[in-house]
Order: C-alpha cells, then sequence, then structure tokens
C-alpha cells in the first residue's frame, strides 16, 4: 500500500514539476530579451546561408513529370475584398502593377507589359513553414527586369510586395493586408519571379491571381500572393508592423531561407 | 581509462578509489547538450504539430501520408492516428488532446510535449533554431576537443580485448551485471559502441536531416536532399531519429541509474568516479 502511494506521490510530484517547468519556459519564451536572444538564431541562419549562396546558386528544378497534380492553395486561398473580387469579376482586366518607392522611375504595368518582358519558367518544390512540400511549373517576369527597369536609387535596400488580399483588421477597423519583402540579393536573383501561370495555365485566384511572387530559396510565406504594388525602401520601420512582412509582424522570422 | 594517470588517481581507506573521469569540457558539453536536444525535441514537436503528417518522397502525398494525426470533426474531437494504413484511437495523447483550460482540442502531440505548450510554429521555430545552433556549436567543441587531446579515441573506441568479448558483455547487461572494480574505470564495449553510434552517427544525421529541410540550404548543398531521398523523406527520417534519440536518451538514463546513480551522476558533475575494490590482494598498495 505505502509502495503504491509512494509511486503515486512520485507520479505526481513528476507531473507536477514537468507542469510547472514547462510553465516556466512558456513564460520565458514571452520575454522580450529571451525572445531577442532567440532570435539570433535566425541571424545566424541568414549569414552562414548567405556566405553559402551565391547569386548562381539555384534552387532544384524539376521534371514535367514531377510536378504535384494537386498543389496545396494555402493562407488566403479566396480574398473577401471587393476592391480584389471587382478585378476577378472582369477577370482582372485593367489591372496594373505598380512600382514605385525608391526608385528612379516609377512603373505602372498591364499583366501584357509582364508578358512582353523576357519571361522564365521553372518547375520548383514549394515548402511550406508548416512543413509539407509540392511541386509546381511557374512562368512570369523576372522582378529583376522590372527592377532594372525602375532603376533604384542607391538609398533602397529592400523590395516590398503589397498584396489586395486583408489578413484581419487593425483596432481601429482599417484592414491589414498581406506583404512580404526581400531584400536586393534575393529580389535579382534568376529564380526570382512574378509569376502569372501556373503549370501552364493563368494564375488561378486560390494561387495568387494575376500575380504571385517566387523567391525560391524561401519558404512559402516569402511567396506573396495577390501582388498589387511593389514599393523600394530603405527600411520596414513605415510599413505594416515594421518587421517586414505580415507573418513577420507575427513572430515568424524575416529570413525565411530556413 | 586504464592507464589513468596516478596524479588522477586516489586510494581510500576503505579500499575504493576515486579515477578522474570526465574532464572539464566534456562535462560542460554533456550538460549543454542535454539543454540542447530537450529544447530541441519539444520545439521539434511543436514544429511538426503544424502538419502532423509524414511522408516519403520529394513531395507531401496528402491522401496517402505514411503517418498522420488527425482530430475527427464531433465535439469533443478524439484523436486518431493514421500508421500504413491502419488507424487508431490515440485521443488525449496524439491527434486531440487536453489544452491549458482542460478542453480537448485537435493538435498532433499533446501541449506537455511541445515548447511552447500552445500551439505557436512561429515560437517553436524560434527556440528550435537558436537551440540547433548551441547544439552545433557545442559538438563542435566536444568533437575538436575530442580529437585533439585523444579522449574520443581512448573513451569510445573499444579495444581489441573488448570486441573479442561483447558476447559475454551482451550477457552481463541482459543480467543487469555491470562491470567492477579496474573494468569499470573505462566504458564497456556496449557503452562505447553506443556513443560511437550516437556520437558520429545519429547525431550527425539528425543535423543533415534537419538542414535538409531548408530551402536556403538545399540551393547551397543540393546533393544532401538526394541523400535521403527528398525533402518529405528528410522530414520523416529527421523525426525518426528524434525519437531514436529518446530511445537512446531512456537507455541511457536506465543505466545510468541500475549501475550507480549517484556515482555516475557525481561523475559527470565533478569529473570524479568511485571505484570500489573487487581484489583487496590486487595491485592497489
Amino acid at each position: 500500500m505505502s509502495r503504491t502511494l509512494s509511486r503515486r506521490a512520485v507520479l505526481l510530484g513528476g507531473s507536477a514539476a514537468g507542469a510547472s517547468l514547462l510553465a516556466g519556459c512558456d513564460q520565458l519564451g514571452q520575454m522580450p530579451w529571451v525572445r531577442r536572444t532567440l532570435e539570433a538564431g535566425e541571424d545566424a541562419s541568414l549569414f552562414v546561408q548567405r556566405t553559402m549562396l551565391t547569386q548562381q546558386s539555384l534552387a532544384r528544378e524539376y521534371a514535367e513529370a514531377d510536378i504535384s497534380p494537386w498543389f496545396k492553395p494555402n493562407g488566403t486561398i479566396d480574398p473577401v475584398d471587393e476592391d480584389y473580387k471587382a478585378l476577378v469579376a472582369r477577370n482582372f482586366e485593367g489591372f496594373r502593377l505598380k512600382v514605385g518607392g525608391l526608385v528612379e522611375t516609377p512603373l505602372d504595368l498591364s499583366i501584357e507589359d509582364l508578358r512582353r518582358l523576357p519571361s522564365r519558367t521553372q518547375i520548383t518544390r514549394h515548402d511550406c513553414v508548416e512543413g509539407w512540400s509540392c511541386i509546381g511549373k511557374w512562368t512570369g517576369a523576372p522582378l529583376a527586369a522590372l527592377i532594372e527597369k525602375a532603376r533604384l536609387k542607391p538609398e533602397a535596400r529592400y523590395v516590398v510586395f503589397h498584396c489586395a488580399d486583408t489578413m484581419e483588421n487593425a483596432e481601429d477597423g482599417s484592414p491589414v493586408r498581406y506583404y512580404e519583402s526581400v531584400d536586393l540579393v534575393d529580389a535579382v536573383h534568376p529564380q526570382t519571379i512574378l509569376a502569372y501561370e501556373m503549370n501552364g495555365q493563368p494564375l488561378k485566384v486560390e494561387h495568387g491571381a494575376p500575380l504571385r511572387l517566387r523567391v525560391e530559396r524561401h519558404l512559402g510565406y516569402k511567396m506573396a500572393k495577390y501582388v498589387m504594388r511593389i514599393e523600394a525602401v530603405a527600411s520596414f520601420d513605415e510599413i505594416g508592423g515594421g518587421k517586414g512582412g505580415y507573418w513577420e509582424d507575427n513572430g515568424y522570422a524575416w529570413y525565411a531561407g530556413i | 581509462m586504464a592507464t589513468t594517470k596516478a596524479a588522477e588517481t586516489g586510494t581510500q581507506a576503505s579500499g575504493a578509489r576515486w579515477v578522474f573521469r570526465h574532464p572539464a569540457t566534456i562535462r560542460i558539453a554533456h550538460w549543454v547538450n542535454v539543454v540542447c536536444l530537450a529544447v530541441l525535441l519539444l520545439s521539434g514537436l511543436q514544429i511538426f504539430n503544424a502538419h502532423p503528417a509524414l511522408y516519403w518522397g520529394h513531395v507531401s502525398t496528402f491522401d496517402t501520408p505514411l503517418v498522420a494525426m488527425t482530430a475527427t470533426e464531433t465535439e469533443p474531437p478524439r484523436g486518431v492516428t493514421t500508421a500504413f494504413g491502419q488507424s487508431f484511437d490515440t485521443t488525449g495523447v496524439l491527434g486531440a488532446s487536453k489544452d491549458a483550460d482542460g478542453e480537448i482540442i485537435g493538435r498532433g502531440f499533446p501541449s506537455w510535449a511541445t515548447l511552447p505548450s500552445y500551439q505557436s510554429l512561429a515560437e517553436g521555430r524560434s527556440w528550435h533554431f537558436f537551440f540547433a545552433w548551441l547544439f552545433v556549436l557545442n559538438g563542435l567543441v566536444y568533437l575538436g576537443y575530442g580529437v585533439a587531446s585523444g579522449q574520443l579515441r581512448k573513451r569510445l573506441v573499444p579495444s581489441g580485448d573488448q570486441l573479442r568479448h561483447i558476447g559475454a558483455s551482451v550477457i552481463e547487461h541482459l543480467r543487469f551485471r555491470f562491470p567492477k572494480g579496474e573494468e569499470a574505470t573505462r566504458y564497456n564495449v556496449l557503452q562505447k559502441l553506443t556513443y560511437l553510434v550516437v556520437v558520429l552517427g545519429l547525431l550527425p544525421l539528425q543535423l543533415l536531416a534537419g538542414l535538409a529541410l531548408s530551402p536556403g540550404f538545399n540551393a547551397a548543398a543540393p546533393w544532401v536532399i538526394d541523400l535521403f531521398g527528398g525533402r518529405q523523406s528528410a522530414r520523416t527520417i529527421h523525426f525518426v531519429l528524434a525519437n531514436l534519440l529518446v530511445l537512446f536518451v531512456l537507455i541511457h538514463v536506465a543505466m545510468v541509474v541500475l549501475s550507480g546513480f549517484w556515482n555516475n551522476v557525481r561523475g559527470m558533475l565533478t569529473g570524479w568516479f568511485r571505484i570500489e575494490r573487487t581484489n583487496p590482494s590486487g595491485d592497489q598498495a
């Protein structure tokens, strides 16, 4: 009897200690200095991967036969925004992509304008931060070509992609829309394209029509869908929550190469 | 450690002898590794929970996972784990379990097995990558010191004599009888082989499988993904290796308890390990 009791006590004590340890870890993880310290891991990953990668290092490109029969649509798959719905209703006729910010020549382009640029087609693996992967074929205009046309001002360091889809409403009721950013290393990488086609068809709404960013050496959340406006900036301070992207403002790392 | 230096040994009146078993670098590396592996396991399960299914090959075959943990649409949900076509009700542990408020919700692994305990992929990744870097740096210090000092070879490479008697050693272990006296001054052959497999096999492979999940690393070293047969295979192998490491830790801790808990723990904390005298008329003057 006493033996059973003591075993019970040990088990109870053990699980209580375990529970308080976990609760302690949860609390620790909420402290700003702990968060900042843990973020050093992200800085290390960025630094080391940038040291290992050159502009010529490409993400693996696959064969037609490898294309996933079903490509999981994720994140926003049907934006609720009225402006966007109107665009869908007229099959994106009249859509204009705006390129501005710290550029010498702001651009205002139709999908046809983008299609007239030299295109790139790549069959690549899309890795979601959640853990799953799908392979798809993407065709689009290299971002480098747009940047060359717009000519960045010397102080430009990042390229921000403003999207059509509202993720949530801010406290004042204004819509918080998806946005993402890349630095100039990724912006001019040969596999960084604004895709208007997927698997040989015009991009579907669930995959980000009419334009979706592809930055193949990153996880899926970097690859903004429903891109409406591109802005060259010197810092993220004035944009959204200031972390360089919607998910970044919600705790995810800005560097999505890992 | 049969060649323990005289300066590192001392003899007690009782005849028991103290040997200096673990140099400081190895002791520190051991405990840093304990923290790293604990955080990596719990945060890894948090990351796994973002998509609690495993596949084989380059991509996810959503309809035919190798293993998947799901929750039913019922109220409250029930947890269902499917493995190789067989389904099991795993409510309370896998697929669906209690959250902090005691309510059953759908989640792969339960809250007591994840870091943080609540669902947060972003925070799980933060913990995972910081401690992955710490694990790598700690491992490099351990291996660098181990090779340079000769400790790695001395501690972990079995002698020819030990290898010849491996059968007897297995039988002794199964009877929970552990080496005594002079034989206890060095690791036995099963210990050495296990530690070798873990230190030079499982842990580096686990790191490589984790790196194979990184799109940036894949672009830098494309051959790594082929080593594992694709990114989803690498993710599955990363999960299986984590399980093997847990199994190792369970056996390791059980052996520590069975073969003299306080002596072992003292050894890894202070470096000093106590050897009982087996033969009073032996060579210990």
